[in-house]
């Protein structure tokens, strides 16, 4: 690229602002987190042990940590497996060229304003136990009503699907703007090379949107990693027992409930690694089946 | 082309079954609000509207405060979207206009990274840097650490790559400096993108919930998303449901007026919609 401005000082100066926030707030306090992570607090909080690896030793030989584990990891690929398939297919849906689906695309891309905790509140009223709708319904069904803050696996099945709807909008969003990209000249070709809805869905729309799926993919694992919390705060405060305690909601009970700073430090380093790793891994899996054009 | 028929009857008819499914609870909330103590308990369930939808919103709005609770959110949403507007604008400047200069790649990298980086990551330190710097509790906890931007950065910089050198020389020559260049040329051309970031971060920042739930301890600087754990707190005993839900619906309409404004712009800056 040739210099266009000759001025030296320049792109420093205009990068100024952003990277004293970036290291301030970001990388300071993120390398932070790893010291704090060797450190345990005294009980009465004013002083620090070293205390080596022990708080990682802990968390991972403790079953209340590896049962959050479990959980999120559940919570994440349900989220993230429903979300996608079905935005997709809403996606293609909303894309055909039909008089109306304007309007369609208006009101399902509303969701995409609500936030998890407005969308907990709103889910927690229809599976409300007494008086919800859903209830109602099952009943009007003949089906014994629910009660999912008494019965853990029901809890974790209305989280997933709390968490799939709030991102339902987004995801409709992106993948909207990823279909603009998928020429229709070869859609009509295959059409009329006798293909049927189904075999192009699968063999050209699929694979020409694999770049916005990625880019969704790591963005909804993100959100289902650590966006959740207003959630989960608004709808089961981790319960019943500890059975919708997903690792963000748990490093927060420990970090500002028990006030335990080496231990939920820990956990925000083990975070890290975990997303690390899954992102690693997502880009090694989809690289040969990403289909860049 | 001939349309065909029976596909389109199945693309609305799956869509119709869509909306509902999906807008049902939407319906159903927005309805709640709308009915009086004795019709929100009643049994089986009110489908349609009451006619207390007022009554709700103004013993919501005493209840927690909401007035100050959303004034609160507005400010916080309207500056962290500006700020990283401005912020990712300049930096995205500095990475097209101004060729090669010593780490350039490293400040790109380190401006991504912050995609790396959530907030429960560092969740701890801020809180404690937050105290260092005595910030527990004001706006400036709840709005500088969010103003760096790799989205935008990212957005404006490909923009950006898009102008032709050529017009930048051609600004030089005429003896317009960086800035004015970057003032008259680059951002009137970044209209869309502006809108559509600026939709994309209010929205974000109106949504946050974790950071403002351990930073703020004053009801005077909680923001809505606290506001409704507040009145779901307060109403435990027995859930009055209409209450809560006058609460969510006015904690869900400030984004979706943002969304509406700005929804042309945002739907051309996706790409969704020609521009007219």
């Amino acid at each position: 690229m040739q210099r266009r401005f000759p001025n030296r000082w320049m792109p420093y100066l205009l990068l100024l602002p952003s990277l004293v926030v970036v290291v301030v707030f970001l990388v300071i306090p993120s390398i932070q987190s790893v010291y704090l992570s060797f450190f345990r607090m005294s009980p009465f909080g004013d002083k620090m042990f070293f205390v080596q690896w022990q708080n990682f030793q802990n968390l991972l030989t403790s079953k209340d940590y590896l049962g959050s584990l479990w959980v999120t990891l559940v919570f994440a690929v349900c989220v993230v497996g429903l979300g996608l398939s079905l935005s997709m297919l809403l996606a293609v849906l909303l894309n055909q060229k039909l008089r109306g689906l304007y309007f369609y695309r208006t009101l399902l891309i509303w969701t995409y304003a609500l936030s998890p905790a407005v969308a907990g509140v709103i889910w927690a009223l229809i599976f409300s136990p007494s008086s919800g709708p859903f209830n109602y319904f099952l009943k009007l069904l003949n089906i014994s009503p629910i009660n999912w803050m008494t019965t853990p696996s029901v809890a974790v099945l209305i989280i997933i699907l709390a968490a799939t709807w709030k991102m339902l909008g987004y995801n409709i969003i992106f993948f909207l703007a990823g279909l603009q990209a998928v020429p229709v000249e070869l859609l009509e070709a295959a059409s009329i090379d006798g293909a049927t809805a189904v075999r192009k869905f699968f063999r050209i729309t699929v694979p020409l949107l694999s770049p916005t799926t990625f880019f969704l993919l790591i963005m909804n694992m993100l959100y289902a990693f650590f966006q959740v919390f207003g959630l989960i705060d608004v709808m089961t405060k981790g319960g019943p027992g500890n059975a919708t305690e997903v690792l963000v909601y748990k490093l927060y009970k420990d970090g500002f409930v028990h006030f335990n700073t080496g231990l939920a430090a820990a956990q925000s380093v083990l975070l890290f690694v975990f997303v690390a790793v899954l992102t690693v891994f997502q880009f090694r899996f989809t690289e040969k089946k990403v289909f860049y054009s | 082309m001939t349309i065909n028929r029976k596909k389109a009857f199945w693309v609305y008819f799956f869509l119709t079954v869509a909306l509902v499914v999906i807008l049902f609870p939407i319906y159903y909330a927005l309805n709640m609000s709308t009915l009086s103590d004795s019709e929100a308990y009643s049994y089986p369930p009110r489908f349609l509207p009451g006619s207390h939808l007022f009554q709700n919103l103004s013993r919501a709005w005493n209840t927690v405060h909401m007035g100050r609770l959303l004034f609160n959110s507005a400010f916080i949403s309207g500056t962290v979207a500006l700020a990283k507007i401005f912020l990712s604008i300049l930096a995205a400047f500095a990475f097209t206009f101004f060729g090669e200069f010593k780490g350039k790649f490293f400040f790109f990298a380190m401006i991504l990274v912050t995609h790396m980086l959530p907030l429960p990551v560092r969740i701890v330190p801020t809180f404690e840097l937050m105290q260092t710097f005595r910030w527990n509790n004001t706006y400036y906890a709840l709005t500088i650490p969010f103003f760096a931007s790799a989205t935008g950065t990212l957005l404006f910089r490909q923009l950006f790559l898009t102008v032709p050198a050529s017009l930048a020389d051609a600004a030089r020559i005429d003896g317009a400096g960086p800035l004015r260049f970057l003032r008259s040329i680059l951002v009137p051309l970044s209209k869309t993108n502006v809108g559509a970031l600026f939709l994309i971060e209010f929205v974000y920042m109106w949504n946050e919930y974790l950071w403002p739930l351990i930073i703020t301890s004053s009801n005077d600087m909680r923001v809505v998303q606290i506001g409704l754990k507040m009145l779901l707190a307060s109403e435990a005993q027995a859930a009055d449901w209409n209450i809560i839900m006058s609460g969510t619906l006015l904690a869900m309409l400030p984004p979706l007026i943002i969304l509406l404004v700005f929804q042309n712009t945002f739907m051309v800056g996706f790409g969704l919609k020609e521009e007219k």
